[in-house]
């Protein structure tokens, strides 16, 4: 962990091995709504090939989904029309990696505190929606997480927290007793945004321990 | 508050607009209509009083919306609901952060308050969206504070051709920025009437650093479309929608021509069988005391 964030030539070297050995690992981003972009830029600078997914058909062949920020309401209206709500379950219960940042995490729990809407119900858990507030109470914070040396720099925007998780749920962050950061096995969640900073380490984290790259 | 957690940064702010990417923002003016434009998959909705089209018919001073209104609306959705104060009247600014509006349109729409002035948007911890004619006035809001900006266009016309000329020379601004020395870049800024630094940081990434939406004049999915594929990163949508002939099937049409703007068979099929469009101004009719974009510099 220590070397692998400071040397981008050791990382771009082991991910060409990979290539060669199991052929190319691609990691898709959910691309109907959000912050795409971002978490398309930090996995290219991971040596890593991205791919924006915008249909079922898109997701064949996938080592990892990231499902990414944005409106959970029209991302989760948008993946019904075009099938990629049945899609991406099919992709998780197949054994296929999964994140959800912000939206993505509201949208892979089981339940709403809220009302109803479409959710992929890929973590045993009870989201609560803009848990922490309307955006003038979005908030940075510094981070204790399971497994992280040094604190990781926390994005909360109109964030949602698990009030409660079941069995086969790690909690991996919390702010206070919200959990803002959980994993299953092959699925992990984050209320903040990675992405919005320049720190790779939960990229690194997705892809080593969720997705064994 | 917990002091070791830092609101309203500006990460916090243009974050926001981040998560806004890729959708539709829908002028309401009460919670159904916002009902409406929840259930149809925008990302957010623009509580005002009059949709510009009726603030172009109806005259008079148009102003913030009454917060009763707001309240309403906010009630009503789950959404960020989005709220307009007029140009330079920081006061307006001052009564939405209050009401936690989740972000503040200084508008060129409603009739402005100082002349000379916009807000000092970075006062504030509730973001700001802006309007702008071009690349310069977009890099002075910026400058000012601005967390997300959006081409004007000319509201309540259902007209695009403005929102287009805007697009184009903000998208061509920064196009141009990328191939000058820096010698060139600080006579550009001067050209552009924008701070150096600004200029310098488009330059180097090319593109502006904030989200860039559209807005004025989007009537149809195909002007949706038109407007992503011409740089918008998500479109707003006044009275396109809301003075239509059925605005239910129309709002959904247009979060599925911004979805999928690249393709041409997906706009065809949001297309279908919309009823009427809402009835457009030409530019040419518009005298020049009637043209929304020139306020604001």
């Amino acid at each position: 962990m220590a070397g692998s964030r400071a040397d981008n030539g050791e990382r771009r070297v082991t991910a060409r091995r990979s290539d060669r050995e199991e052929g190319p690992k691609r990691i898709g981003v959910l691309a109907l709504q959000g912050d795409v972009r971002e978490h398309v830029e930090i996995l290219r600078r991971l040596g890593v090939e991205a791919v924006e997914v915008r249909s079922v058909e898109d997701l064949s062949g996938l080592a990892g989904l990231i499902v990414p920020g944005g409106e959970s309401t029209t991302i989760g209206k948008i993946m019904v029309e075009s099938g990629l709500l049945d899609g991406i379950r099919s992709f998780f219960y197949k054994g296929g990696p999964v994140w959800g940042t912000c939206a993505g995490m509201v949208l892979a729990a089981s339940a709403t505190t809220g009302e109803r809407q479409p959710l992929l119900g890929l973590m045993n858990a009870l989201v609560e929606r803009n848990g922490f507030g309307r955006q003038v109470h979005s908030f940075e914070k510094d981070l204790e997480i399971e497994g992280f040396e040094k604190p990781f720099t926390g994005v909360f925007i109109r964030a949602p927290f698990f009030e409660d998780v079941g069995p086969g749920v790690e909690v991996i962050g919390k702010v206070g007793d919200r959990i803002v950061a959980a994993k299953g096995e092959n699925i992990l969640v984050t209320a903040f945004h990675p992405e919005l900073t320049d720190d790779a380490r939960f990229h690194e984290y997705f892809l080593r321990e969720v997705c064994g790259l | 508050m917990d002091n070791s957690q830092s609101t309203g940064t500006f990460r916090v702010k243009s974050g926001m607009a981040q998560m806004l990417k890729g959708g539709v923002i829908m002028d309401v003016v009460n919670a159904e209509q916002a009902r409406i434009a929840e259930e149809a998959g925008a990302v957010a909705v623009m509580a005002l009083e009059r949709v510009p089209a009726d603030i172009r018919s109806q005259g008079g001073v148009a102003r913030m919306s009454d917060p009763e209104m707001i309240g309403g609306i906010q009630e009503a959705v789950s959404i960020p609901v989005m709220a307009k104060a007029r140009i330079g009247h920081f006061v307006e600014a001052q009564v939405l952060e209050a009401l936690e509006v989740d972000y503040i349109d200084e508008s060129e729409v409603l009739t402005p308050a100082d002349e000379a002035h916009h807000i000092d948007k970075a006062a504030f911890e509730v973001p700001f969206v802006c309007g702008a004619t071009n690349l310069g006035e977009a890099l002075r809001r910026i400058g000012e504070g601005a967390a997300m900006i959006r081409s004007k266009g000319e509201a309540g016309t259902g007209n695009v051709v403005e929102a287009v000329r805007h697009m184009r020379d903000i998208v061509g601004g920064i196009r141009k920025l990328g191939v000058l020395d820096h010698e060139e870049l600080m006579t550009e800024a001067k050209n552009l009437q924008a701070p150096y630094e600004l200029v310098r940081w488009v330059a180097e990434n090319g593109r502006l650093p904030v989200v860039l939406f559209t807005a004025g004049g989007i009537a149809t999915p195909a002007d949706a479309a038109l407007m992503m594929q011409l740089g918008a990163d998500g479109v707003f949508v006044g009275s396109g929608i809301f003075k239509s002939g059925d605005p239910v099937s129309r709002a959904a049409a247009i979060v599925k021509a911004t979805t999928h703007f690249k393709d041409p068979k997906a706009v065809a099929e949001a297309s279908r069988g919309l009823g009427e469009a809402m009835v457009g101004r030409e530019m040419g009719d518009l005298s020049e005391g009637e043209k929304l974009a020139a306020r604001g510099w």
